[in-house]
């Protein structure tokens, strides 16, 4: 009897995934069966690739709810319990630090990067200088993205309004954009993009809800959010600074 | 059969190290500053290796059935002769509309499916007691993906500058937000950042790289980014927008209430 529930709740949570999924399914046999009309390749592959999709989703899914939330949540309340400033900032800094030196998206975009400007002749084409430069620049968008992380928990402590530094984020890269190296800004752009992981953003707001309920007078939902605008947004200001510092 | 045990194993081990430095931050901070017990260490442990074999098993099959298929569809539908067969043999912008409308189908479908998107779709319908809800959230940001891919493939073709883009869309975020529902404006910023992630980056990516090498007149170094910074600005916009629609039908009907109200 207990198994059965079991398979239908594992059955339930499967079709969801699957139904995220169909979106997908559609506009590729659309494009492949009307407009390209060219056969499917490997179809078997595809199929199977498909279905491990679908069971990495509930996955996922199932253990953001019973696993990465709680934890966000709980260390976010212990933190605030403790009462002590340092070792929240230090927290806040270390989790957007950490999980964006490491991630591959930066990796490689990085190593294009320097490629790309050596190819142009703005950096000495040698091997020692591509990877400082490589290193560099992956330094300085995962500085960018802790320092956001404490600028967003700060202002979840205080109370301060998004939208002023949001807006203020803004005019500071359209300032940015006027005097930094024109090589440089479709990269910068796109940095802001790619820092934020898959399993940093459960936890980030994980803890921006957790730290908005505890404290008094903060609501969850106005305050609570903004811990990942903040870290899109700051990548963009330091990667063209990191490029005014080179060419 | 080998093969694909070997490959989910070799993502399995990638997937693990990217978790490695959260675990350490947080085994670090319970045992050595916070030095308390995590509480319900069972599920958490539990939920966290659901995370990791589902993220593995996930990326996987991207890698094996999505990934690939993007990028055949991307670079046949770039393809010169294809372009030519739909145009009237004098290429211009118009030449090039089944990629606006793959890249807009496209942007839409991956969002829907994004991790990251649903994570915060569940916490923002969570913190709001239900009044958003995670498929009304999702849908939102992936029109605004939707629009932005399909803007940004309009421009690697025509070639204008990604900047004026970006500033005017910055723009139009600063005047919505003075005019938008305080309540959702940060989580309408929020949605800006988590598009962006695992199925959709490459996808996009390979679209940008692949219309900017077909173009003529374009180089990929330069004219293929910019993708992922329009589908960070306009979920945005687009959020912003639809609270403010929702805001503007709510004074609306309250206003017919009210009238109704009065005439009675």
């Amino acid at each position: 009897m207990k198994y059965k529930h079991y398979i239908e709740t594992i059955l339930r949570k499967l079709r969801l995934a699957f139904m995220d999924l169909i979106p997908i399914i559609v506009v590729v046999v659309f494009f492949q069966s009307v407009v390209i009309r060219q056969p499917f390749p490997q179809i078997g592959e595809i199929i199977f690739g498909f279905l491990f999709v679908v069971i990495g989703l509930m996955l996922f899914i199932e253990g953001l709810e019973i696993g990465l939330f709680p934890i966000g949540e709980t260390m976010a309340y212990a933190l605030a319990k403790k009462g002590s400033l340092f070792w929240l900032m230090i927290f806040s800094f270390s989790l957007g630090f950490s999980t964006t030196i490491a991630e591959p998206a930066l990796i490689a975009v990085a190593k294009e990067a320097s490629e790309i400007s050596s190819g142009a002749g703005l950096i000495e084409n040698k091997q020692s200088i591509k990877d400082l430069y490589a290193m560099g620049l992956r330094l300085s968008v995962a500085v960018s993205v802790g320092l956001a992380i404490v600028i967003g928990v700060l202002r979840i402590l205080k109370g301060w309004p998004l939208y002023y530094l949001i807006i203020g984020g803004y005019v500071l890269v359209m300032l940015m954009t006027i005097i930094a190296p024109e090589e440089i800004i479709g990269l910068a752009y796109d940095a802001g993009g790619v820092t934020t992981s898959t399993i940093t953003v459960p936890l980030v707001a994980a803890l921006g809800v957790g730290l908005a309920n505890v404290i008094k007078g903060r609501s969850p939902l106005v305050d609570g959010f903004g811990l990942i605008a903040f870290a899109s947004l700051l990548p963009m200001i330091f990667v063209m600074a990191y490029g005014l510092m080179w060419f | 059969m080998i093969d694909f045990a070997m490959d989910l194993l070799l993502v399995l081990f990638y997937t693990l190290r990217d978790v490695l430095p959260i675990l350490l931050l947080i085994v670090v901070f319970q045992v050595f500053v916070l030095k308390k017990p995590i509480p319900h260490l069972k599920k958490v442990i539990l939920g966290s290796i659901y995370v990791v074999l589902g993220l593995a098993l996930f990326l996987m099959g991207l890698e094996k059935a999505l990934f690939p298929l993007g990028k055949i569809m991307a670079s046949q539908l770039t393809e010169p002769e294809f372009i030519g067969k739909v145009g009237d043999g004098t290429l211009n912008w118009m030449s090039y509309y089944w990629i606006y409308i793959f890249a807009a189908l496209i942007g839409f479908a991956t969002t829907i499916a994004e991790p990251s998107l649903i994570a915060v779709a569940i916490k923002a319908n969570e913190v709001s007691a239900g009044t958003i809800s995670q498929k009304g959230l999702r849908i939102t940001v992936a029109l605004g993906v939707a629009f932005a891919l399909a803007l940004g493939t309009f421009r690697i073709v025509t070639g204008t500058p990604l900047f004026v883009y970006i500033m005017a869309g910055y723009i139009i975020v600063i005047i919505q937000t003075i005019f938008a529902p305080k309540k959702l404006i940060a989580l309408a910023y929020d949605s800006g950042g988590v598009t962006t992630s695992t199925v959709t980056v490459p996808i996009v990516a390979a679209l940008g790289l692949g219309l900017s090498s077909a173009v003529p007149g374009r180089n990929p170094a330069i004219d293929g980014f910019g993708l992922i910074a329009f589908a960070s600005l306009f979920p945005i916009v687009a959020v912003l927008g639809y609270a403010q629609f929702m805001e503007l039908k709510i004074r609306i009907l309250n206003k017919k209430i009210k009238e109704e109200d009065d005439a009675i």
